[in-house]
């Protein structure tokens, strides 16, 4: 029986750390692009579209993440696209970060003063251009925290593509936890890295918070 | 004792001799206080004779609302002692603080009502807890208290529903629900409208005429001049000049005194 | 046909997903106990508690609240047992669920309380309440009213985090779903009736206890 040392846990799982890491980013980005629109469309002026956001954003918070990827997973194969868990895992977490952050920021957005709508509306700004030039910086500045704060959220999230087998962080912790039988140490180092990753963010966030309060 | 005629003696001829029969009440000896290098407090000697009712007055920053958050331990001071009602204070033993702060009110410049208990609840909450004082018995003199600051129909209403003198005078029936001995009044009128200082003046001189002891900060000179036994002027953290009101307003020795009082007036 | 749903054998084992159903709720309940008190008392340690203590506590809501609850939950379930310590899966959920709930609920608290105005303290100490009592009657309650929808929010989210608590075979609402998948083939209607019934869990939930919150926690 192969003897493993505590390198050969943290190296394996360094290197699929590096796909919690992608998988993060893409979901982020793509939850701000995703989210950024969702926003638009909700402050748009049309109250069916602000309600049909408003829906999918309590759909996406009512249901668990691990139901909303095997939805996805599940339902991509039932539309006929070629599957992969990495690609369910990509779509179903931008989604989900999109209507957080979209929530998030329409918060941010609530949180001007309507004085500032009408004043810039009064100098016959249009919506377009109260929004990029008025409210927006105004916005951006309260936003930032707590978007910085719910990447934490993303990493985490990550964790649940394990479930529909694809192999970042979490996972690999699994594999090496059947083979080593070792999985108190092992887990205690996938624990280890989240933190590693996910602590600084918060740290930030909260610094972030401080300064901008 | 016939409470309503003493402060009456109190306030007579001037120059007259407080002495009492029994020990003073309250008794701060040499206490000073200071928050880290500025001393607030610099040495403060003052007797309080039971039923005696002193009005201190002064600038912002002459040490009046220290000195009173001293006498119930909310402040902690460095040096000096401080005698209440016979018990010693004590700041770092937490029972024998709860035993001299049963014995002394207080009644805060901004009320602080509990948000969250309604007025009856409010004035039953200490007197439950503290005293044990049962149920029935506990309402019923919460009523009684309640309607002696003339809020009787308020006592199911919440906090926030009320007008700043009725909050204020929910807070005097809250104090006194604790039976004390002392009762401490901090610029109890300064965070109201003017339009309703009076009905919480009202209230306090009736406490006075009943005897109680009472030491209040206050900014409302022609009250102070009407109510109180005697008149500190402090200063500098320091008891600048003690007297009769006659003699306070009418004859300041002082000309820091002086000052301060034609300052009232500009 | 790739687009033909067949709702009918999923609502067929309408049994099934009424049982993971209360088993969520339970799972959560439960917790939600568990982690409330552990949430007070850390917030407690937090805001006023001796210097160990604090730092103690403030360690413990950082490490969950930076590391997945899935990872968690393999932990207790799956590592404890090299110490001896052989949990069934429901109480290993309940576990990983308690910590993790009293993480978030320390922090929520703590806000809570560390807005109490310092008057309300010093009104307290001068009627002579002792610490204990100025916590519980006079500093706690408005707290907790303050942060009671922050709370909600945040048992919600628990319970819809415990549908991993499924894969370490807890017979909850997820599990309960993939059993349904695996015995009709049908796994995207089953998936999408076990999501839906979560939405309605959770919209259930949040209303109950936004409900329940003034009437039996912190009065009026």
């Amino acid at each position: 029986m192969p003897e493993f040392t505590l390198w050969d846990i943290l190296r394996n799982l360094l290197l699929a750390a590096r796909w919690t890491v992608a998988l993060s980013l893409i979901a982020f980005v793509g939850g701000t692009v995703v989210g950024l629109l969702l926003l638009l469309l909700r402050l748009s002026g049309r109250r069916a579209l602000a309600s049909l956001v408003g829906a999918y954003v309590q759909l996406f918070q009512g249901t668990p993440l691990l139901m909303q990827l095997f939805l996805l997973y599940f339902g991509l194969a039932m539309v006929g696209v070629n599957t992969s868990a990495w690609l369910a895992a990509c779509v179903a977490l931008t989604l989900y970060a999109s209507a957080y952050l979209t929530e998030i920021w329409r918060g941010c957005v609530a949180a001007i003063p309507r004085g500032q709508w009408e004043a810039s509306a009064s100098l016959a700004l249009s919506f377009g251009q109260q929004f990029r030039h008025i409210i927006l910086p105004q916005a951006l500045r309260i936003a930032v925290a707590p978007t910085v704060g719910f990447l934490v959220q993303v990493v985490k999230g990550t964790a649940l593509a394990s479930v529909i087998g694809f192999v970042e962080l979490t996972k690999a912790g699994g594999m090496i936890a059947n083979v080593t039988y070792e999985p108190m140490l092992t887990y205690a180092c996938v624990a280890a890295l989240y933190f590693a990753l996910c602590f600084p963010i918060s740290l930030y966030a909260r610094v972030l918070e401080r300064k901008l309060a | 004792m016939t409470a309503a005629s003493q402060p009456a003696s109190q306030g007579g001829p001037v120059g007259a001799a407080h002495t009492r029969v029994g020990a003073p009440i309250l008794r701060i000896t040499a206490l000073r206080k200071s928050y880290g290098a500025h001393e607030v407090l610099r040495g403060i000697d003052l007797d309080v004779a039971r039923g005696e009712v002193l009005a201190i007055i002064g600038k912002s920053g002459s040490g009046k609302s220290t000195l009173l958050r001293c006498i119930n331990g909310l402040e902690v001071f460095q040096h000096g002692s401080l005698i209440v009602d016979g018990k010693h204070l004590l700041h770092d033993n937490a029972r024998a603080m709860r035993e001299l702060r049963q014995g002394v009110g207080m009644i805060f410049q901004n009320f602080n009502l509990f948000p969250h208990l309604s007025v009856g609840r409010n004035v039953m909450l200490a007197p439950h807890l503290v005293k044990k004082r049962p149920g029935s018995q506990n309402e019923a003199r919460a009523r009684q208290l309640l309607a002696r600051v003339g809020l009787a129909e308020k006592f199911d209403a919440m906090p926030d529903k009320l007008s700043g003198g009725q909050q204020q005078r929910v807070a005097i029936a809250r104090a006194l629900a604790m039976d004390p001995a002392i009762m401490l009044c901090d610029e109890i009128t300064s965070a109201l409208d003017p339009e309703l200082v009076g009905e919480v003046l009202r209230v306090v001189e009736s406490l006075a005429e009943e005897g109680m002891t009472l030491l209040m900060v206050t900014h409302e000179m022609s009250f102070a001049r009407k109510v109180a036994d005697r008149v500190i002027f402090m200063h500098q953290g320091l008891v600048h000049e003690i007297g009769p009101p006659a003699e306070i307003f009418g004859a300041p020795k002082t000309p820091e005194l002086r000052q301060f009082l034609s300052s009232l007036h500009d | 046909m790739p687009l033909q749903l067949d709702f009918a054998s999923v609502l067929d084992q309408w049994p099934l997903l009424l049982r993971g159903a209360a088993w969520t709720i339970g799972l959560t309940a439960v917790a939600t106990l568990l982690g409330g008190v552990i949430g007070v008392l850390c917030a407690w340690a937090r805001s006023g508690g001796p210097r160990p203590l604090r730092w103690i506590a403030g360690a413990y809501v950082e490490l969950i609240r930076n590391t997945p609850f899935i990872v968690q939950l393999f932990f207790i379930f799956f590592g404890l047992p090299e110490l001896g310590i052989r949990l069934s899966p429901a109480v290993a959920s309940i576990l990983a669920m308690t910590v993790n709930l009293g993480a978030y609920a320390t922090e929520i608290l703590r806000a809570g309380i560390e807005a109490t105005p310092r008057g309300q303290i010093e009104a307290a100490e001068s009627l002579a309440l002792t610490r204990a009592q100025i916590f519980t009657r006079v500093v706690l309650p408005p707290a907790l009213r303050k942060v009671w929808p922050a709370l909600v929010s945040q048992i919600v989210i628990v319970m819809l985090g415990s549908a991993v608590c499924g894969q370490i075979s807890t017979e909850e609402l997820s599990y309960a779903t993939n059993l349904i998948q695996s015995r009709n083939f049908r796994a995207f209607e089953a998936y999408i009736v076990g999501t839906l019934s979560y939405l309605a869990l959770a919209i259930l939930v949040r209303n109950l206890l936004h409900w329940a919150g003034p009437r039996f926690l912190f009065g009026r």
